[in-house]
């Protein structure tokens, strides 16, 4: 497991924890009930600090190397997952992926960012930063989606598009754009969650959907902290403020109508169950579908667009 | 042994034998080397064992393989016209015609057929590569055309499948023609709400590649396809470089964004009764009546409930 700086005691007590276990000469009763009783006191404290989670340490929660990520997410909701690959222009991006599968029974068409677990897997999907070639590939799964009448599902999960000189060559504000445009014209159900981070326009080009959810301690913004820190405070170390102020969390998010829900997480965050935080998302993902069921794709359209046209309207007051 | 069984039997050999090879020959690998049995590369589906190389696959056997139980029918094209241009190289056009016609026994480089795959009513236009390399004229033209008009008649999915060098040169520019014939045929189907498939074979290239085989809704290509535009002679001459390893190769069009998948063959029908299952918001295979689709309008906005 590994501990975020702000995690230090529960780190502290669950090592002990473990030396407890190892500790196999002395009396096993008395092991069992201080192994108990230290359980119970990182309940405690996980209840205690994640309940009072810092934009910041959300920012860190959202970007934890074990918090479960798109391919955990489709293996255990997703059947026949059938990736497919191609912008049809230029490249497969794997830092995107998308495909068919089915979705508690029904078909679906699922796209989101994969950051990838290790550094080979990481290199490969380019740490879930998306080029030009990403974003026109979730546009043409999109329209597909949109021809077969499937509902979309999209994971979102970025520090953003990537940011490189090839990528703008190949236009990729253009592609970010046309995904957002699909996004916004397809006339099928479009559900979108935040799983991790949601960075900037590398996040909206797969979230302009007709609910939009996200997990308890994700975070969606314009530009991340440090960033916006070194922009704004001409200073990196200011990242913590900046996270304050930009107001990143699914908490003020959904107070300011950016989104539709804030998915709870398991104790101590999703990395600390995975299992729980998949489940908790395909109930979530399924609920919202449930919701928009029956309607036409025409109104599935116009509601989507009104929603946006709507954004800005609310403010935190 | 001596110079006449070393170098002139084989030739004469060459022209002699009947087309049907023995089974007790064998068949060298063109990529490891390997001597196959030719019976065991029937049985592999014209791969190698040894290194997974896919060789070509005669079109009977491809659909043999992909229909369930082997079982299709094919349709009957309508005349197209035969050498519109009168056209000679060295030989007369006609002459070609006829001499791959007693080859294959085909009217032309394209079948067409329809049955069930995984239960599923659809459509399937192969082309017969040995049929003066599976080039494009009229008559394939007309092959693609008859298969979409078929598939929006039977509200059954497309499904075609080139092995081709491209146009026709000897119906000039009425093959040429060909490219926007073909693809008007297939927006058709697409129109109507129907799945078009195109699975790539070795070779897919020139005017075959540039038109209605680039345009599937899911795009599949067998392992080593070569599928491409220009010949990569043609390339390597105008540019004067050596192409990179593994240039218009199936996981090089993969890589640049060409194609969905890369499967094997083993696991092509599969894959294929899997896509349409999932485009159709279909039970998976086994759950499902083997009874044809009837729908009345194309899947939309029914189709949205979860
Ligand atoms: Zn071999």
């Amino acid at each position: 497991m590994n501990f975020l700086d702000f995690e230090k005691p529960i780190a502290e007590l669950e090592g002990k924890i473990e030396e407890l276990r190892h500790l196999s000469d002395s009396d096993e009763m008395n092991i069992a009930e201080e192994v108990a009783r230290l359980q119970a006191k990182v309940e405690k404290q996980l209840r205690a600090t994640y309940a009072k989670l810092t934009p910041w340490q959300k920012t860190q929660v959202a970007r934890h190397p074990d918090r479960p990520h798109f391919s955990n997410y489709v293996s255990a909701l997703v059947q026949d997952f059938t990736p497919l690959a191609g912008d049809r222009t230029f490249a497969e991006d794997r830092a995107i992926i998308g495909g068919l599968g089915r979705f508690r029974g029904h078909s679906v068409m699922v796209i989101g960012h994969e950051k990838g677990h290790d550094t080979e897997s990481r290199v490969r999907h380019n740490f879930g930063m998306a080029k030009p070639e990403g974003y026109r590939k979730a546009k043409r799964l999109l329209e597909m989606a949109d021809r077969f009448g499937i509902p979309v599902i999209t994971l979102v999960d970025t520090a953003g598009a990537y940011p490189g000189v090839e990528a703008e060559a190949r236009g990729q504000a253009e592609a970010i754009a046309r995904s957002i445009e699909a996004c916004l014209n397809i006339r099928v159900p479009l559900i979108s969650a935040i799983i991790g981070e949601g960075g900037s326009g590398g996040a909206i080009a797969l979230a302009a959907g007709n609910t939009v959810l996200m997990l308890e301690h994700s975070v969606y913004s314009v530009i991340s902290p440090e960033g916006c820190a070194s922009i704004l405070w001409r200073s990196g170390e200011a990242a913590k403020d900046a996270a304050e102020a930009l107001r990143l969390t699914a908490q003020d998010l959904h107070k300011l109508g950016v989104i539709d829900d804030v998915i709870p997480e398991p104790l101590g965050g999703a990395h600390r169950n995975a299992q729980q935080a998949i489940t908790a998302l395909g109930d979530a993902v399924e609920a919202a579908l449930k919701d928009l069921s029956g309607l036409e794709g025409g109104v599935l359209r116009a509601r989507r667009r009104e929603k946006f046209l709507e954004m800005g309207k609310r403010g935190l007051a | 042994m001596n110079w006449l069984t070393n170098s002139v039997l084989p030739k004469i050999q060459k022209l002699v034998r009947p087309r049907e090879v023995p089974e007790n020959l064998w068949h060298k690998c063109s990529n490891c080397g390997h001597m196959i049995f030719h019976r065991d590369l029937d049985a592999n589906l014209r791969v190698c064992q040894h290194c997974g190389h896919h060789m070509r696959l005669p079109v009977k056997k491809r659909l043999e393989m992909l229909f369930d139980g082997g079982e299709y029918q094919r349709i009957e094209l309508p005349k197209t016209p035969a050498d519109p241009l009168r056209f000679r190289d060295q030989k007369r056009y006609g002459d070609r015609m006829k001499d791959a016609q007693a080859k294959t026994g085909e009217q032309d480089a394209i079948i067409v057929a329809h049955g069930r795959m995984g239960g599923l009513n659809v459509v399937i236009a192969a082309f017969n590569f040995e049929f003066m390399g599976g080039s494009m004229g009229i008559a394939v033209g007309e092959g693609i055309v008859a298969a979409a008009e078929l598939a929006v008649l039977q509200d059954a999915p497309l499904i075609v499948i080139p092995a081709s060098g491209g146009a026709r040169m000897q119906e000039g520019i009425l093959s040429l023609m060909q490219m926007a014939r073909t693809t008007v045929a297939v927006e058709k189907v697409k129109e109507k709400g129907l799945p078009y498939v195109v699975l790539l074979t070795d070779p897919t290239t020139g005017g075959v590649s540039a038109s209605f085989a680039m345009l599937g809704d899911i795009q599949i290509a067998e392992p080593g396809s070569v599928i491409g535009f220009a010949g990569a002679r043609v390339i390597e001459s105008t540019i004067r470089e050596k192409l990179p390893e593994g240039f218009q190769r199936a996981e090089y069009l993969l890589d640049h964004g060409m194609v969905d998948m890369v499967v094997p063959r083993k696991d092509l029908r599969a894959t294929l009764v899997r896509v349409l299952d999932l485009l159709l918001n279909r039970k998976p295979a086994g759950e499902v009546l083997p009874l044809p689709e009837k729908a009345d309008s194309p899947a939309r906005d029914e189709n949205v409930q979860p």
